[in-house]
């Protein structure tokens, strides 16, 4: 029995550090001076960015054929490492689930959540999340099959519809066919995988998500032209990345990189030609990529973060084309730069 | 030996020096969790309470077996799921035990190929993760009944079995339903009593027993009417592509029913046969010599043996049951782990929902475990 108590005992010894440990370095962590501090510093101390992404989704962030992560939501997270650290790859990313994501962002695991989320009172309040600028316009659709005839949401009276759970679009779905009187039977899936594999099956006569994410998983569908995404928008969701709240120079931080690939697009400077833009005479363009003044280093970033990002991934027009627009057909639509008729505004860099 | 020893070397102080240590530091832990989520939940500006739990819940839910619609509370949204559950688990509980017993017992059968069959299910079942089986069932099987509406194949009954589930008749839940339910349940208790009234009269008086076994088939009879005609069923109708009326079972539930049903009786099934064979084999010739069939022997001698050792690992059958249909919602069935979860989503409300998640599964086990602990006291051996 004494071989037992000393056991405990060793144990004791041996937990008692790690104890004492996580009080002391709470406190180290608060007092820490000027310059970056708080999650900046962190990030910029651990050499990486830890990207929480869907990672089912394509478009925005999937594993491709070559085994590597690509999706605008990807590449906004390549382009605030390469803002950080001048290295695209210098990001760890980690899938989650719809449910997941805010409880990662929260509980600090990971430091920035790019995974086609929409911006809400609800979310940038009492979840404690902090927003980015939006990187995606977007709106929520419904697919059914061609073979149905349904053509408006009406259709779909006393039907089943396949939506995913935790979801904004599963609150949307509910409100719209309550305000028509429609009752329906949600079938509701926590993997987006299944969501699509029912649907696929028959066992609902609809599927609801967002009109981008429809488009992207109609494609990966047996038979993409038998199913058809129907020409009504249910909702507004804006998408974009998120940090947790209450740390402001890491949220401006996040936030001005995300608007610097859109000032980018608006000024014309691509990952091509930005070397033309360096010998550039103009006050603007020269303060916007580092080259004068001080609007990197005074958030606590390198001065050059924007060129650093462009170059990595180029602007935000390059990387829509990229993701979207070419391998979906997907026109810009609100997601043009303002100058065009679109959404994107970046407020300036001065 | 008088000498006092030393108290480091006193197995008593020993004893409760290392105890009040492993009481410190749980207590230590838990107080740098607690104020480590406290001072989250401050530099985030969230606060703790069960507030939100009256909030407008604005989510549609697809199995609804008590009354429910999107402007109800989160609380009753939580509430249909865990009816959701409670009847996934019951269901499930009394039908594993069911085919487990039947396989366990098939499994020590002189029967060659009964004996493989069960051999082969026990094993393909319990070798492979049920989150597999589940959507194995779910999208290999019920989806995959037939999805035309206009011809479903229809059993007797009439019972539909379509994509969209099960559609069967049920009780209408009128009074008169209420009324003959009641009837029902008074006469099994009576045929019970009849029945072992006329057991003893035949046994130990040697009488015929004829007279009281006419009440029996008597009572069998009324009974039987009171359930067909009583019972007042709502039968399935098809009409234009859709069955209304009945009861429908959707796939979802069917899913998670069967995978937890078979998943379960694989290993009831070894629990059984490991009970049967620990009862001696002495019992088996003692039992034959009295002249006993081999199926009496089983139910008369054997099995209420066999159920000392069973018991203890059923109920931790069951208590894993009871834990595994928390997988449901991988098949979309919104049972309370899914319908707690899309609370937790909307509302941001992550602890407080795991809390009530924990303290659900904790009191439905306990209350599982406290049955079968009564059950397995008044089966064990009487020390007299």
């Amino acid at each position: 029995m004494s071989k037992w108590g000393s056991l405990l005992l060793a144990m004791m010894l041996a937990v008692a550090p790690i104890a004492a440990c996580s009080s002391s370095s709470d406190t180290a962590g608060t007092e820490e001076g000027e310059g970056a501090s708080g999650h900046l510093s962190t990030v910029l101390g651990r050499g990486s960015l830890v990207c929480g992404v869907n990672g089912q989704l394509p478009g925005f962030s999937f594993v491709n054929e070559t085994g590597e992560y690509s999706g605008l939501d990807v590449d906004v997270c390549k382009a605030i490492a390469a803002a950080m650290f001048d290295d695209p790859e210098a990001v760890e990313y980690r899938n989650l689930s719809a449910q997941e994501r805010f409880t990662a962002v929260q509980s600090g695991e990971i430091d920035v959540l790019i995974r086609n989320t929409t911006w809400t009172i609800s979310r940038d309040t009492s979840v404690g999340m902090e927003f980015a600028p939006t990187t995606f316009y977007d709106g929520q659709g419904m697919m059914v099959p061609v073979a149905s005839g349904v053509e408006d949401l009406e259709g779909l009276a006393g039907k089943s519809i396949c939506v995913q759970s935790g979801t904004t679009t599963e609150l949307n779905l509910t409100d719209q066919m309550r305000k028509i009187g429609a009752e329906f039977t949600p079938i509701v899936f926590d993997d987006e995988d299944a969501v699509y594999a029912a649907y696929a099956q028959g066992r609902c006569q609809g599927v609801t998500s967002d009109r981008s994410q429809l488009t992207a998983r109609r494609e990966t569908l047996a038979a993409p032209d038998e199913h058809v995404v129907l020409d009504v928008v249910m909702s507004k969701e804006p998408l974009g990345p998120a940090v947790a709240n209450g740390d402001t120079q890491w949220s401006d931080a996040v936030k001005w990189i995300t608007y610097a690939l859109i000032q980018a697009e608006e000024f014309g400077i691509t990952s091509e030609n930005i070397a033309e833009f360096e010998n550039s005479e103009d006050p603007s363009i020269r303060t916007f990529l580092g080259l004068e003044g001080s609007l990197g280093s005074d958030m606590g970033l390198p001065n050059d973060f924007t060129a650093r990002a462009i170059r990595a991934v180029g602007n935000y027009g390059e990387i829509y084309e990229r993701n979207i627009g070419e391998p979906f057909g997907l026109e810009r639509g609100p997601n043009e730069l303002w100058t065009n008729g679109g959404l994107l505004y970046a407020p300036p860099f001065r | 030996m008088d000498e006092k020893i030393p108290f480091w070397r006193d197995d008593r102080v020993l004893k409760i020096i290392g105890q009040v240590i492993a009481v410190v530091v749980f207590v230590t832990v838990m107080l740098i969790l607690g104020s480590n989520i406290a001072r989250n939940f401050q530099s985030l500006g969230i606060t703790f309470g069960f507030g939100f739990l009256r909030r407008a819940a604005s989510f549609g839910i697809g199995d609804t077996p008590i009354p429910y619609t999107p402007s109800d509370s989160y609380g009753r949204a939580v509430l249909v799921g865990l009816v959701n559950s409670l009847r996934v688990m019951i269901l499930g509980i009394i039908l594993a035990t069911v085919v487990g017993i039947a396989v366990g017992v098939a499994r020590l059968s002189d029967n060659w190929l009964l004996k493989q069959i069960a051999g082969i299910y026990v094993e393909l079942f319990r070798n492979t993760p049920l989150l597999l089986q589940l959507f194995c069932w779910y999208f290999a099987v019920f989806l995959n009944l037939p999805g035309d509406l206009e011809n479903p194949p229809r059993l007797p009954g009439p019972i539909f079995l379509t994509q969209r589930g099960v559609d069967m008749p049920w009780p209408d839940g009128t009074l008169q339903t209420w009324l003959s339910v009641a009837f029902l349940l008074i006469s099994a208790v009576l045929a019970f009593i009849i029945w072992r009234r006329r057991t003893t009269a035949m046994v130990q008086r040697g009488e015929s027993g004829r007279s009281l076994q006419m009440i029996l088939i008597g009572i069998g009879v009324l009974a039987l009417l009171a359930l067909i005609f009583g019972l007042q069923w709502d039968r399935p109708n098809l009409s234009e592509g859709a069955i209304t009326d009945g009861l429908n079972l959707s796939p979802e539930f069917g899913a998670v029913l069967f995978g937890l049903i078979f998943y379960t009786a694989a290993f009831i099934a070894e629990v059984v046969r490991a009970g049967i064979q620990s009862v001696t084999k002495g019992q088996w010739e003692a039992a034959r010599a009295l002249g006993l069939r081999p199926t009496l022997a089983m139910r008369l001698v054997i099995f209420p043996q066999a159920l000392r050792v069973m018991i203890p690992p059923l109920t931790s059958e069951y208590l894993n049951l009871a834990k595994n249909s928390s997988l449901a919602i991988a098949v979309g069935y919104a049972d309370v782990y899914a319908t707690s979860f899309t609370t937790s989503n909307q509302t941001g409300r992550t602890i407080e929902m795991i809390l009530i998640l924990m303290a659900t599964y904790l009191t439905i086990n306990l209350i599982i475990s406290l049955g079968m602990n009564t059950f397995n006291r008044s089966v064990q051996m009487k020390e007299r």
